[in-house]
């Protein structure tokens, strides 16, 4: 019954964890504290909830634990410094009085959660260091999950986390949604980050660990979550369409003794023609916002002449050669 | 990993919602599509609008609905991404219960061609 219930809570956090860290760290100010106080919130989950059972809104229990943690802690700072006394007075106020109710609209989550993104993949960080930080915060995984995704030790993974929360806090990163040109540069290192995973993903071959392969989901999760909270940014649906048609064969293009197939070569009945769907959706919606030239949904659109074809000779050459 | 989750509804007859059950559900799908978990969402006609098609060892035999003895139903079903199947059930609890009658999300895990011992993978490679 223990592990099931653990398995649970496991994918509750899955779920939760990011909106959790997103809303913390707009509270705390500090990447580090709000995962903590995230993760002490688990911790008692993790003891309760096989007890007690699964509460009704676990989201909002999850918050409400950590909120309380929080002001623990403030409190317990506030004997250090008097600064911390009057926000953990506002804090707990806030707290009896929207309390239980969640209290917040859907967008400011949105809001909170894009914000962590942009954190995530703050260029004062190596990539190494983005891609362990967005995958353990945004994505829900474990260090443990990204050390085997990525072939790496265990501890080499804690330690970019670790070191990245101290750059983040020594910068002084602010919790905000760059504007402006400095918009354009920012998201384009968030894309670059969220395709780097999907490669990494989509380069495992048979016999490894199933995590690596889990990453192209991974990827494409993180992908249409950013492409809901970012609607007019065209490169986004265009590297969300590619992620998409690319995701598409990946049944077809290794034979089953694990040998490549080559795209012309590959059983397109094979092809998942939901994704297909979905990729050409997204690669519409790139090029109805002006996008269409962009490295993203210009590979997208490419990949989209493969994916229309029913047989090889169907492909419109044309339009790739014109591409 | 891609999970089927048909919602298998009783009372039979008319599926038609309300406007109240439609505006709750497309909340819970727009949930599903800002986690980045939704492939797709479709809700299926009553059973009258259908029919039967049973093969009993080579014999075919089309039934047009409604069917009187039936029970339930597949109202509809969603296709969702997630990590685990715990996912998929974490999911499917969430789905809001707008209908009168009760009713059961199944949560269904789609079969990778890789799950098959060698024999059945050659035997699906197009000829």
């Amino acid at each position: 019954v223990t592990s099931d219930a653990n398995a649970a809570i496991d994918a509750i956090w899955r779920i939760e964890s990011p909106k959790l860290i997103a809303r913390l760290v707009r509270m705390m100010h500090d990447v580090g504290l709000a995962e903590e106080l995230a993760q002490d919130a688990l911790v008692i989950a993790l003891e309760k909830w096989p007890e007690s059972g699964v509460p009704d809104n676990p989201g909002a229990w999850l918050m409400a634990t950590a909120k309380n943690r929080a002001i623990d802690r403030l409190r317990r700072d506030a004997r250090l410094d008097q600064k911390y006394e009057q926000v953990a007075n506002e804090l707990a106020a806030a707290q009896a009085n929207a309390w239980p109710t969640v209290g917040m609209a859907d967008d400011e989550i949105g809001d909170d959660l894009l914000r962590l993104i942009f954190i995530a993949c703050h260029p004062v960080l190596s990539t190494e260091a983005r891609v362990a930080l967005t995958l353990r915060l945004l994505g829900g995984l474990t260090t443990d999950e990204i050390a085997r995704a990525f072939l790496v030790p265990e501890s080499t993974v804690a330690q970019r986390i670790v070191r990245a929360k101290r750059t983040l806090a020594e910068a002084n990163v602010p919790f905000e949604v760059p504007t402006g040109d400095e918009l354009t540069a920012r998201l384009s290192s968030v894309l670059e980050v969220i395709y780097l995973v999907f490669n990494e993903g989509y380069s495992a071959t048979a016999g490894d660990d199933w995590m690596r392969p889990a990453l192209c989901d991974d990827a494409l999760r993180l992908g249409r979550v950013l492409a809901e909270l970012t609607p007019r940014e065209p490169e986004v649906h265009g590297l969300v369409a590619l992620m998409e048609i690319q995701a598409s064969r990946a049944r077809a293009r290794t034979d089953p003794s694990g040998a490549p197939v080559l795209l012309l070569d590959q059983d397109r009945s094979r092809w998942d023609h939901v994704l297909i769907r979905r990729g050409l959706e997204a690669l519409q919606r790139a090029e109805a916002l002006g996008g269409a030239l962009e490295p993203y949904a210009l590979q997208a659109a490419i990949a989209a002449c493969h994916a229309r074809a029913r047989n090889p000779e169907d492909t419109d050459w044309g339009r790739i050669a014109a591409l | 990993m891609l999970f089927m989750l048909p919602n298998i509804e009783t009372g039979g007859g008319d599926f038609t919602p309300t406007a109240e059950a439609v505006a709750e559900m497309t909340k819970y799908n727009q949930e599903l599509e800002k986690s980045g978990v939704l492939l797709e969402a479709e809700g299926l006609h009553s059973q009258e609008e259908g029919a039967r098609v049973t093969h009993e060892r080579g014999k075919v035999t089309v039934i047009d609905g409604p069917f009187t003895e039936a029970k339930e139903a597949i109202g509809g079903y969603w296709m969702i991404q997630a990590k685990s199947k715990e996912e998929a059930i974490e999911w499917a609890k969430r789905v809001p219960s707008v209908q009168g009658d009760p009713f059961t999300i199944e949560v269904r895990p789609v079969f990778d061609m890789e799950e098959f011992p060698p024999d059945v993978q050659a035997a699906a490679q197009p000829s």
